[in-house]
């Protein structure tokens, strides 16, 4: 166990943990921030996408002795009130099937438009391939994406 | 507009529930406390400081907001949304005057909640109407007392009642505490479906706004004072076990264990229902503390296995019926698989229908195509992976999680703790998908097995490992279809013999059955102890791709359009059917057909692009796609999939088209990838890592869905579009490279073939 300070979202947290776990179950059992997902644990399916000083980052496979001090955004402090381009492109477009892989889908997509701001559909499939979606949204996904870039 | 008779299954649905006092209606969701309230909703309606219960499906309050209740669960498919659309149409209010909510478990108000099948929007169509017109009819009746005027000159408008000779009105909401005391109407009139506001027009998931702001909303989510994690362990190989725990000690010391043990799931002898199915009745239980925890006690538990031997078990039919199924002992493989089936498929199968005289065709044909196609066991890998809450307290239980039917387990949770079915709540969570997975919910059995035991609220979580060794597969299928011609290459008799392990996926009476003068359908089937169950569409998933690349073999061989060869057997089965149970309507066959045929442009593909063409049906409902394909760096790449469905009136229309585009997507990730192998009992993949999903990039560029126009009541959704893609791919890629595949997944590694 190791105590460790974290900035998630940005406020400070404090927590004492085995140094080896994840930071997306320090998000979730130890600050319950449940917006970042577990689908697989290994880095293949996108659901616990975070931003790590504001880079696109599988949380299932950080751990956080090298997530302290880092600035952290999860799905809730994406925006104040929801209203990420991103976020309100998805509503646009109606995205969301379960809904349960779309936390990870909109912070990969957030984090790429920071990056590429007008993204081609190669950028679009470079970036979003590492985010699985089960229900099949992804037409969707990137037609959000398009229009979230036009309005930013 | 539409007299109904209201007494179909009034007293249980339509129970007129006055309310005392205040009125005032507590949550309906034991969660919700730990849950942001509907309140929290920015854009949603103003709540009321009152709720009058009208029937079990709707409130509305003083203020007039209407909350409406969804009596099946969510997967996906939107229902939350679709089904209070529905009442929301019939009580003739505003949309967004409308709160949807998850009802409650309740078989008694709200019958079999059940969701699969493609059953949702069908079988509440009549009984979501009836709940908004009662209630409609309610209120008029209301505003007619209060107003001294006769009920039928009350009429109602967005939530307004109105009499216009003496220029009153009022909103719904002055007259619901009034409207909930009234006797249940005996007849109630339905809206003309031309008059729709509602339904038909596309209305947002009322839960994206959750969704894309990461609020709670999945039973993973859940988290309360004293819970702890469990998890379990099960054997690795089907065929096998549980001995004991060989360092049980040492594993409950770890930091953070509270308690691990073995549990067993039914009790000896028990009658499984249909949907009980468990490859790994005898489990291990880990509880701790956090997930992580748990997860490292997980990984240095030591258990002993041993193979079973053969036995039997008891299984109850849905009318109380038992039978037995025999499970084999052993360690299957795949390769042992395929040479049995094989086997299987040379001998003799069981006649399921015979027109004409196939035998006589098949002799005096001037040429006989035989073709023979597999697939293998599929995963479901829903992206949330199985998981349960359960609490035990004072002989009560309640649970929460991801499940397509709490009526399918209350009974055995019942019968495994000695309990009543009064003494469980089930509160049926969002679920990250289910595609079938989730009808099978002994994993909420086990969690309350496990919070018993361990004597602590329990979320069990499976991890991705777990989730996709368990079992309750999609099975392996084989079919080899053959077709008699004739001199002049006339079609004279068509032969299908279909089988799988450990169940047979034969429809004799589909398509192209009704068609062919002479025609003989055979199955067989051989028993493994690999679980399986219902997976998107079962069995349609692979006869859809089998058969309709024979069709395009076929239509090939006897040089015609495929297209124009389907609809020429359609028009045989529509103007002079072969024999009596055809189930399908070959006129809404031939519909989608041409209507794919049309909005794609059949006869003109742009350059360089690849067609297939396909079309099944199944859950009532018609689906036919054409599949465009350009092969780039040797891959191929899908550019567009236009489709054309029948599936009656379209509640919510950009959601189906969702819901269709999902269907799409899903089915040519498995045709080209999906794939679960065994060797010695043990699945090859364990993780999508190994596991291959379709991911963005090979998702196709465009998606054009097309619905056709009907006044017909609704049929299937979630299913139909997934059958025929496998063979829209099938029949493309045969296009693109000049060699068929006849066994999926069709590109293997993701590479093109050949
Ligand atoms: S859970 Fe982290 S990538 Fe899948
Ligand atoms: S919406 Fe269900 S997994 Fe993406």
């Amino acid at each position: 166990m190791a105590s460790y300070t974290l900035s998630v979202n940005g406020k400070t947290h404090q927590v004492d943990v085995d140094p080896n776990t994840p930071i997306l179950w320090v998000l979730r059992d130890h600050l319950r921030l449940v917006g970042t997902k577990y689908g697989c644990g290994i880095a293949q399916c996108g659901a616990c996408t975070i931003h790590v000083d504001g880079v696109a980052m599988r949380s299932c496979s950080l751990p956080v002795s090298q997530a302290a001090d880092r600035a952290i955004t999860t799905i809730e402090g994406l925006s104040e009130q929801g209203t990420h381009p991103v976020q309100e492109a998805w509503r646009e477009h109606d995205v969301p099937q379960c809904g349960y892989c779309q936390a990870g889908q909109i912070m990969s997509a957030a984090a790429l438009l920071k990056d590429i701001p007008n993204p081609s559909d190669e950028d679009i499939d470079a970036m979003m391939s590492g985010n699985i979606c089960r229900c099949g949204t992804y037409t969707r996904i990137k037609a959000a994406i398009k229009t979230a870039a036009a309005k930013s | 507009m539409t007299k109904i008779n209201t007494s179909y299954n009034r007293r249980s649905f339509l129970k007129s529930m006055a309310v005392t006092g205040g009125g005032m209606v507590l949550g309906f969701s034991w969660l919700s406390g730990c849950r942001p309230e509907e309140t929290k909703v920015a854009t949603g309606p103003a709540l009321p400081d009152n709720w009058y219960d009208v029937n079990a499906y709707l409130k509305i309050g003083e203020n007039g907001t209407v909350t409406i209740m969804t009596p099946n669960p969510e997967f996906g498919q939107n229902i939350k949304t679709s089904m209070p659309m529905i009442v929301a149409e019939e009580l003739d209010v505003e949309w967004e005057q409308v709160i949807s909510e998850q009802a409650p478990h309740n078989a008694e108000k709200f019958g079999f909640q059940f969701t699969g099948g493609s059953r949702g929007i069908s079988s509440r169509w009549e009984g979501l109407r009836m709940a908004g017109a009662t209630a409609r009819q309610m209120l008029r009746e209301a505003a007619a007392q209060t107003w001294s005027v006769p009920v039928a000159e009350v009429t109602t408008a967005a939530g307004m009642l109105y009499h216009e000779a003496s220029e009153r009105s009022a909103g719904y909401g002055e007259m619901a505490e009034l409207a909930a005391t009234l006797p249940v109407p005996e007849e109630v009139d339905l809206k003309d479906i031309k008059d729709f506001s509602i339904i038909g027009h596309s209305k947002k998931n009322v839960d994206a706004k959750k969704i894309v702001t990461g609020q709670p909303l999945f039973a993973l989510d859940h988290y309360e004072e004293g819970m702890h994690v469990a998890m379990i362990v099960h054997p690795p190989a089907f065929g096998q076990r549980y001995v004991s725990i060989k360092n049980l000690d040492e594993v409950k010391s770890m930091t953070g264990i509270h308690d691990v043990f073995p549990i067993k799931t039914y009790k000896d002898g028990f009658a499984k229902g249909g949907f009980d199915t468990n490859a790994f009745p005898e489990l291990v239980a880990i509880v701790g503390k956090t997930t992580w925890e748990v997860m490292q006690a997980k990984r240095a538990i030591e258990v002993e296995w041993e193979p079973f031997a053969d036995y039997t078990e008891t299984v109850m039919g849905f009318r109380g019926d038992t039978s037995t199924r025999k499970v084999p002992a052993g360690l299957e493989s795949t390769a042992a698989h395929q040479t049995a089936m094989e086997e299987a498929a040379a001998r003799p199968g069981e006649v399921v229908r015979e027109d004409g005289d196939p035998k006589g065709a098949f002799a005096r044909a001037s040429r006989v195509i035989e073709r023979t196609y597999s697939a293998p066991f599929l995963a479901h890998n829903c992206m949330e992976p199985i998981n349960c809450f359960a609490k035990v307290e004072n002989g009560k239980v309640w649970i929460a999680g991801p499940l397509q039917a709490p009526g399918l387990i209350e009974g055995t949770i019942a019968a495994r703790m000695d309990l009543t079915p009064e003494d469980i709540d089930i509160e049926m969570t969002r679920m990250g998908g289910g595609f079938g997975r989730r009808a099978y919910s002994h994993y909420m059995l086990e969690a309350a097995l496990i919070a018993q035991q361990a004597g602590v609220p329990v979320k069990l979580m499976y991890t991705r490992e777990d989730d996709m060794t368990n079992g309750i597969y999609r099975p392996t299928y084989q079919a080899t279809y053959r077709a008699a011609l004739g001199e002049n290459n006339e079609l004279l008799a068509f032969h299908v013999k279909a089988g799988g392990i450990p169940e047979s996926p034969l429809f004799a009476n589909r398509f192209p059955a009704g068609a062919i003068d002479n025609y003989l359908a055979e199955e067989w089937s051989l028993d493994s102890n690999i679980t399986i169950g219902a997976f998107r569409a079962p069995r349609s998933n692979f006869m859809a791709g089998a058969e309709q690349s024979f069709l395009d073999e076929l239509a090939e061989a006897m040089g015609k359009d495929p297209i124009d060869f389907r609809l020429e057997l359609l028009q045989r089965a529509e103007n002079d059917p072969v024999g009596e149970n055809n189930d399908y309507d070959a006129a809404r066959y031939a519909g989608v057909l041409e209507l794919v045929r049309d909005k794609a442009g059949w006869r003109q593909p742009a350059p360089g692009v690849h067609r297939g063409v396909s079309a099944y049906f199944c859950h009532n409902s018609y689906a036919a796609h054409v599949l465009d394909l350009t092969v780039e760096n040797d891959r191929p790449v899908v550019q567009k999939v236009t489709c054309a469905i029948d599936c009656g009136i379209v509640v919510n229309p950009d959601a189906a088209v969702n819901m269709a585009e999902g269907g799409i997507v899903d089915g040519i990730g498995n045709a080209f990838f999906g794939e679960l192998t065994f060797t010695d009992g043990v699945p090859d993949k364990r993780n999508f890592d190994q596991y291959r999903m379709i991911r963005m990039e090979e998702a196709p560029k465009a998606i054009d869905v097309h619905f056709v126009e009907s006044d017909v009541n609704p049929t299937g959704l979630g299913e139909p579009p997934f059958p025929p893609i496998f063979g829209a791919v099938a029949n493309a890629l045969y296009k693109a490279t000049g060699e068929r595949k006849y066994r999926q997944p069709f590109l293997g590694s993701g590479n093109l073939p050949g």
